[in-house]
């Protein structure tokens, strides 16, 4: 017997198969010590090697002969690890803003909500620079960016959750019995705005993943962590001669983000229980 | 013998798989005359519904559709007709009003653009004899000024006047069958007995032949001519109205009557009882809306100088139409809403207001809220839903959770409730459940708001009972919310009837109703459905 939500997940087939790659790159991200063959920085090879022309360098390597399947396998971990990061960071600033927000409206909810305003008026990206150029990039730096940029949508969809709940019975029942405020955000309301937050969170790792590339690419990432953004960005002037040191770590975000997207499609559909009996 | 209009024949339907019956309607049999109103009765789930969206071939199939039987339709089997044959049956051979008359009407789009659509389906007409044949039928359903009407948008309406229009979109272009899904069951009693008046006028102007689908069996003597009654997707009685309701043959049927509430108070019990648990003295309330930085607000009086007091062990019904205020005051008494002036005294104490009303009443004053699908927390079980309360106000979670147990056996439901969610509950035991969350805090005064008016007639009844048993057994004093006189009369010592914020009228329970002063609340008695109004009706014309 499966539950409903395991039911509605997987008759999902795009999000079975995003959550196949997902845990193949978590694989990856994870033991990736132990399956690169190299070490992502070394140069171990001539440079401009074409791949699978050497044993070893299944995808080649660069421009100073490191080794783009161990860069590859060395990016998934600092991808994994600042999407889900500063997806968990973006989510408790917003989620907490959010909440207070739409449980106590009036002026709280109209100061918070302006103070969100001031984000969603930057440029986000723009945003991100700015703040890993101040702050050095490092991964925290960028961690912090990121999650700075994408809290505000969080608190919006956290707060229109709890302006709903609120007004519901069991809601007005807790208050009658006493319950304390603390108590009925947490335990009242909070569960029942789960859903469309889990699934929210999602697709922010993966658009965390995409901004973190894009700031590698710019040549903003960690200069000591090996990831698919700058491996792309350093490919940039050599395109059109080695078209395999863009496309491999390319590939592998395009992949990553897309499995993202599957499988928040798919939480969605497991979550929304009223989208049983109807067909897919 | 003419013959019928619309003959249904051992019709099946079926529900997807993992419902919780195969069949939404199994074998069903019915026949509507021309000039007729027959009436489908059931409760909720019975599949009463879905006969008239078979009808209307409006089921959402493939989950949901007709697996045997015939729909014959002056005939035709509406089931072996594809989708334009069905369209063009629609709207102009047979008409269709729904329940929800303020979701029904498009909200952008002007009352004549949308009878105006029906015309634009089905037949060519111009412009301006389209515009004369909407303002008569406008006219026709009994809306003042139609002239205004037709140009005015459906929030400019109330519900009642928007169920005029639904009338008039469905019968514009004289269908000779007009379906009705619980037509009335979203008005208020007044505006319910004005609808039914207008369908029987009209049906009785024009030999109109009406399917006529309700949950309630006071509609039933009001309107029908024929009577089925449907248990759980199969037809287990039909007949003269009369018959049936005079001389019920099923036991189904019988159960349903006799759940009716009678309307008759029962008990003026004298009292020694002297202690005062709640005062009302000049309660005001008022709700102001939009109000904006450039424009004034739109204030409405929910509550105007009302005043009452309540012993314990007394019953206070609070009657009234949708808007009256009553629900207002019921959340200002248990401090969910502020108000703005007056005194609300519990135990002869001045509660402040807000927050810190809540703190001075420590949970001896509970409600019971009208929906039962919304009250209960969907994601707690149901012991820890009641425990809640009591370990919020400090009592050890053992204790709290025993008390639980023993509450759920005192509403009827059995321990291994404790452990399972909401969604397991059907409306009348969450109804229970809540029953029991606010009897876990120990009230002394508990307020009621239309707790009953979700829940089908035969569970209603359960349920006031249960509410009638835990009143003796804990001496609760309660003020009860509802627009159903019926239910009031039967539950309550005192009634208070609320127009417009204001208590019109405020006495022993059957002096109001034998003897009402205020001629609001004799509107209000005269337009309750009562089942023998038809055999009155008709004893008087053989008289």
């Amino acid at each position: 017997m499966k539950s409903p939500f395991l039911r509605r997940f997987t008759r999902n087939k795009g999000a079975v198969i995003g959550l196949a790659v997902l845990l193949v790159v978590a694989f990856v991200a994870l033991f990736g010590p132990w399956l690169a063959a190299n070490d992502p920085w070394g140069m171990v090879q001539q440079p401009f090697l074409h791949p699978w022309t050497e044993p070893g360098f299944a995808l080649g390597t660069d421009t100073l002969g490191r080794d783009i399947l161990s860069g590859v396998i060395y990016g998934a971990r600092i991808s994994l690890l600042i999407g889900a990061v500063s997806t968990v960071v973006a989510l408790l600033i917003g989620v907490t803003l959010g909440a207070i927000a739409g449980y106590f409206g009036g002026w709280v909810d109209a100061a918070l909500m302006r103070f969100t305003e001031i984000f969603q008026a930057v440029p986000s990206f723009a945003l991100a620079i700015v703040l890993v150029a101040i702050f050095q990039p490092s991964v925290n730096s960028i961690v912090a960016a990121i999650a700075i940029v994408s809290w505000p949508p969080v608190a919006r969809l956290v707060r229109s959750e709890f302006l709903t709940l609120r007004q519901r019975d069991f809601v007005q029942a807790a208050l009658l019995a006493g319950q304390s405020t603390p108590r009925i955000i947490l335990t009242q309301i909070l569960p029942n705005a789960m859903s469309p937050i889990i699934v929210m969170a999602s697709l922010m790792v993966a658009t965390a993943i995409l901004l973190e590339s894009s700031l590698s690419f710019l040549g903003l990432g960690d200069p000591n962590q090996m990831s698919w953004g700058y491996m792309v960005g350093s490919a940039r002037t050599v395109l059109r001669q080695a078209w395999w040191m863009a496309l491999f770590p390319g590939l592998a975000i395009v992949l990553t983000v897309l499995a993202l997207n599957l499988v928040g499609e798919g939480l969605s559909d497991g979550l929304n229980t009223r989208l049983d009996g109807r067909t897919k | 013998m003419t013959a019928p209009v619309l003959d249904i024949v051992g019709l099946s339907i079926k529900l997807p798989t993992g419902a919780d019956r195969t069949l939404a309607v199994e074998g069903a049999s019915l026949t509507v005359l021309p000039g007729q109103t027959l009436c489908v009765v059931g409760e909720s789930g019975s599949g009463k519904s879905m006969i008239a969206n078979a009808v209307m071939g409006l089921l959402p199939r493939p989950q949901v559709a007709p697996v045997a039987g015939q729909i014959l339709f002056e005939g035709i089997d509406l089931l072996t007709l594809t989708e334009p044959q069905m369209r063009e049956l629609r709207g102009r051979r047979i008409g269709m009003v729904f329940q929800e008359p303020m979701t029904a009407l498009n909200p952008v789009m002007r009352i004549g653009e949308q009878i105006g659509e029906v015309f634009d389906a089905h037949v060519n007409v111009p412009a301006a004899e389209k515009r004369r044949r909407i303002l008569a039928a406008l006219a026709d359903v009994g809306l003042p000024e139609p002239e205004l009407t037709i140009d005015s948008y459906p929030f400019r309406l109330s519900g009642g006047q928007r169920q005029r229009v639904m009338i008039a979109c469905a019968l514009v272009l004289e269908p000779v069958l007009l379906i009705c899904d619980e037509p009335t069951t979203a008005l208020d009693v007044t505006t319910q007995a004005q609808i039914l008046k207008l369908i029987r006028e009209l049906q009785q102007r024009r030999g109109t032949a009406v399917l006529f689908i309700t949950h309630d069996f006071g509609v039933v003597s009001e309107i029908a001519d024929q009577v089925v009654v449907m248990q759980t997707g199969q037809v287990v009685e039909s007949g003269p109205v009369r018959a049936v309701l005079d001389a019920p043959q099923h036991a189904y049927t019988r159960k349903l009557i006799a759940a009716i509430p009678d309307g008759e108070a029962e008990r003026p019990t004298p009292t020694d009882e002297t202690t005062r648990v709640l005062q009302v003295q000049d309660l005001c309330k008022t709700y102001r809306s939009g109000n904006g930085l450039f424009k004034r607000g739109r204030s409405v009086e929910a509550a105007k100088n009302v005043s009452f007091e309540l012993k314990r062990g007394e019953t206070l019904g609070l009657v009234g139409e949708s808007g009256s205020g009553k629900s207002s005051v019921g959340r200002c008494l248990v401090g969910l809403a502020p108000f703005d002036s007056g005194r609300i005294l519990f135990k002869g104490r001045n509660l402040s207001q807000g927050a810190a009303f809540r703190k001075e009443a420590a949970g001896r004053i509970q409600m019971v809220f009208q929906d039962p699908y919304a009250s209960l927390n969907p994601r707690h079980r149901i012991g820890a839903a009641i425990a809640g309360g009591p370990i919020a106000q400090g009592v050890a979670k053992g204790e709290a959770m025993a008390r639980a147990m023993e509450l759920l056996a005192l509403v009827g439901l059995g321990a291994d409730a404790a452990q399972r969610y909401p969604h397991e509950f059907s409306g009348g035991q969450r109804q229970r459940i809540g029953i029991a969350r606010a009897l876990a805090m120990q009230p002394e005064l508990l307020v009621a708001d239309e707790p009953v008016s979700a829940l089908d007639v035969s569970v209603q009844a359960q349920v006031l009972e249960l509410f009638a048993q835990v009143r003796e057994q804990f001496r609760l004093a309660m003020v009860f919310i509802t627009h159903d006189l019926r239910v009031a009369g039967q539950m309550c010592d005192h009634i208070a009837v609320m127009q417009r914020g204001e208590v019109v009228e405020y006495g022993e329970t059957h002096k109001v109703l034998r003897d009402p002063r205020h001629a609001y609340t004799r509107k209000l008695i005269e337009a309750v459905p009562r089942l023998a109004s038809s055999a009155d009706a008709r004893a008087q014309a053989v008289a």
